[in-house]
């Protein structure tokens, strides 16, 4: 085992998901300590490359959800720093933190997702909200799914049951980002499976069945625990829960991601699962999902972000040299 | 986002029936913990905490004007002098030199007290917590302010109370309001127990009520035969001279008042009181001791020693004349910055005004879009029971200085136009999925 040295944990930023993002970084960090690693946590700040000039750590685990976090904003700064970290490289990031560009990607490689639109503020400005709208739910029928095209935890996500909600749904969506992701709802099972490669290739961990009580998984059915009953592993026949992990490995590889991912995706009835989201920078939180799926496939979080980091030295090394 | 399972999804029998919710505890919760949860608001106020957003959305104390050498010495010296008696268990009822020199403290609201009939208690918050426990049974109704102060709500709601709004206008409570809300609890077969007023530079309203607005509460509450809980945390951080005289200065019966340190000292120590009736003070001292025995020692004495051995009235005067800066700072910026259709009270003390925006826009929602640009405030939905407020917001101009305050003004007005163009793209039918947008607001200049 190489000696990792310093471990800086980056958690915090800017964006709406601060608060998620500090908590995952206090999980993760405590984890490190408990297997034997020394760990720094710290926000991104305008500090922060000072910071790394002068106090330089040894490979960086950053934990930013959201805008900056998964956007490859980070991985760039530290790209730029010359520094090892876990995690994607930024051009990866950028396809699959931007939701229509990951979607249309993973479709060429025939991976199925929802049918969609995407469509900016200014779009239903300059040619009318109305007829738009009417458009849509013609298109892509009822319920539908509006989310901004960038962001994590259901902010800014509603589920449309009649057209009349649309506008207010719009109008929510676009206040925390553009542009709008309108998604066809597929009635099915919801599924998240995360992916880890710590070196050997990427390998998915049992699929985590998330069942929100009130119906929807929304912010407060993520965070406040005892909202949402989760089965692991998801209560899949073996087939489904096969090709929930095939997708989910494919999208990570057809992404070029590195390190872990998670998928969130829906089985339809059919057995087929259609993918929603890929997720760069996985929530660590004591509710999130990839801690469930580790714990259920006899891991130890602490054990495994060790690997990750083990991993992402290995990585700047080879490229490096 | 979630879908939700379908009844007909390929899944495997054997697997288990039950999945985990990851609260072991969730069954063995109390009815009134249920609305403990976590929420997109709270989390985009973590984003408030960093340097570079202006945040017009927290009430902190603005201390920084705080003589620390001397807050210091006095309180090495209370630990030298006084230890044993500091650091040990002091009295339910809390310290008697200090609750003669709370009376002191109160006889600028015009209020002639006797030590006896206060209760010393762990900020004004307690207060407010063992009033709601010694009175209501869930169900009961408390009658507020609409808008009224968030935590106070979160007080009344964890005791299960019944919560009735009040609409206020730019002179506070509207007497006919209050009189017609009685007599509609009244017909609906239930209890007021009480009424929970500001009645001085309101949270979150920033109105004040004038004299004869008072003297008509107290004599509509006197009829129906209504206790007042009167709080008055900002009652000496007026900027116009005279301190409002307190209601419970004409009524020494009808009335219990709930003052506090945090405003006029420090937040820190934790020190507030209770000035209420023989009967009722006997019972706020039972309920305090069986909740935590008896309020800090340590902070009472300090508090204490503060009172008897600096001008803490300078102090104050000092604290108001910052407040008074930045509530200018605040109105001008407004005054110049803010689109047509805003509207906001005029606050002549206290922390905060009360802003409520142009017809079709959702304060809440538009939250989101304040951070991305860099400033908070709290939207106005928060302050009321009942789902209303959501055209509103609170802004509090206490702690930025008053060119930041300018600056988060320009960012919020900017925040505004970009949400006015976004409600023109869709329409009125966008605003009216959500409830209360025409909550009763105070009604501003």
């Amino acid at each position: 085992m190489t000696d990792l040295g310093r471990v800086l944990v980056l958690a915090g930023g800017l964006s709406h998901e601060r608060d998620v993002s500090l908590r995952s970084g206090r999980r993760v960090a405590e984890a490190l300590r408990e297997v034997g690693l020394d760990v720094e946590q710290r926000d991104a700040d305008a500090d922060l490359l000072a910071s790394l000039r002068h106090d330089v750590p040894d490979v960086v685990f950053p934990l930013l959800h959201g805008v900056s976090g998964e956007d490859g904003a980070i991985q760039e700064v530290l790209s730029l720093a010359g520094l090892p970290y876990v995690g994607s490289a930024p051009a990866a990031c950028r396809l699959a933190f931007d939701k229509p560009v990951a979607k249309a990607i993973v479709r060429r490689a025939g991976i199925a997702t929802p049918p969609s639109a995407v469509l900016s503020q200014a779009t239903f400005r300059e040619l009318g909200a109305a007829v738009l709208l009417d458009a849509l739910v013609a298109r892509l029928g009822l319920p539908l799914v509006v989310k901004p095209s960038r962001g994590g935890s259901a902010l800014g996500t509603t589920v449309v049951r009649s057209a009349d909600e649309l506008p207010a749904a719009m109008v929510e969506c676009f206040a925390y980002g553009e542009p709008a992701l309108i998604e066809q709802w597929i009635d099915g099972t919801e599924v998240a499976v995360s992916v880890l490669d710590t070196g050997e290739g990427p390998r998915a961990l049992p699929a985590v069945e998330i069942v929100p009580e009130s119906g929807t998984y929304d912010y407060h059915a993520r965070y406040t625990a005892g909202t949402t009953e989760f089965f692991v592993p998801a209560r899949l026949d073996g087939e489904a829960a096969a090709a929930v992990a095939q997708v989910a490995v494919a999208a990570h590889q057809t992404l070029g991601l590195s390190d872990l991912s998670r998928t969130d995706l829906i089985v339809d009835r059919d057995g087929v699962p259609w993918l929603l989201d890929i997720n760069v920078a996985p929530g660590m939180t004591e509710t999130s999902l990839l801690p469930q799926a580790v714990q259920a496939a006899g891991l130890d979080l602490g054990v495994l972000a060790r690997e990750l980091l083990a991993a992402a030295v290995d990585r700047h090394l080879r490229t490096a040299g | 986002m979630s879908q939700q399972p379908s009844p007909n999804r390929k899944t495997t029998d054997a697997a288990a029936a039950t999945g985990s919710r990851l609260d072991s505890y969730v069954d063995r919760y109390a009815t009134r913990t249920h609305g403990m949860t976590a929420s997109e608001t709270r989390s985009l106020f973590a984003v408030a905490s960093r340097p570079e957003v202006v945040s017009l959305a927290g009430g902190m104390p603005n201390i920084s004007g705080l003589p620390l050498d001397v807050v210091g010495s006095l309180t090495s010296e209370l630990v030298a002098k006084r230890g044993m008696t500091a650091l040990q268990y002091g009295s339910g009822q809390g310290d008697p030199r200090l609750r003669e020199q709370i009376c002191e403290v109160m006889r600028p609201t015009g209020i002639n007290a006797h030590p006896d009939d206060v209760t010393v208690t762990v900020g004004s918050q307690q207060a407010l917590d063992l009033l709601t426990r010694i009175f209501i049974d869930p169900g009961d109704v408390i009658l507020a302010e609409a808008p009224s102060y968030v935590v106070a709500l979160g007080t009344f709601r964890s005791y299960q109370a019944d919560i009735v709004h009040v609409e206020m206008d730019d002179q506070g409570l509207i007497p006919d309001r209050l009189r017609e809300a009685i007599a509609a609890v009244r017909a609906a077969g239930k209890s007021t127990k009480y009424l929970y007023t500001i009645p001085s530079y309101h949270n979150p309203a920033g109105v004040t009520q004038p004299p004869e607005r008072r003297a008509a509460v107290l004599e509509i509450c006197r009829e129906a035969d209504v206790l007042i809980v009167e709080d008055d945390p900002y009652g000496l951080l007026g900027f116009d001279g005279e301190v409002p005289r307190a209601i419970r200065a004409d009524d020494a019966e009808q009335v219990v008042y709930v003052g506090s340190f945090s405003k006029t000292f420090a937040p820190g120590f934790r020190v507030g009181w209770a000035l209420a009736p023989h009967a009722v003070r006997e019972k706020l001292v039972l309920a305090s001791e069986n909740s935590i025995l008896c309020p800090p020692s340590f902070s009472q004495l300090a508090v204490s020693d503060y009172l008897a051995g600096h001008d803490w009235m300078a102090q104050v005067k000092d604290f108001r004349e910052m407040y008074r800066e930045r509530r200018d700072a605040m109105l001008e910026a407004l005054d110049d910055l803010m689109p047509a259709g805003a509207h906001w009270t005029r606050p002549s003390g206290g922390f905060y005004v009360w802003l409520t925006l142009p017809e079709g826009i959702d304060a809440k929602a538009m939250l989101p879009r304040a951070v991305t640009n860099r400033v908070a405030y709290v939207p106005g939905t928060a302050f009321f029971a009942d789902g209303f407020g959501s055209r509103s917001m609170r802004l509090s101009y206490c702690y930025p200085t008053p060119e930041r305050i300018r600056e988060g003004v320009r960012r919020l007005a900017q925040v505004i136009e970009q949400e006015m163009e976004l409600r023109a793209t869709f329409g009125a039918w966008s605003a009216a999925q959500r409830p209360g947008l025409d909550a009763p607001a105070p009604d501003q200049s």
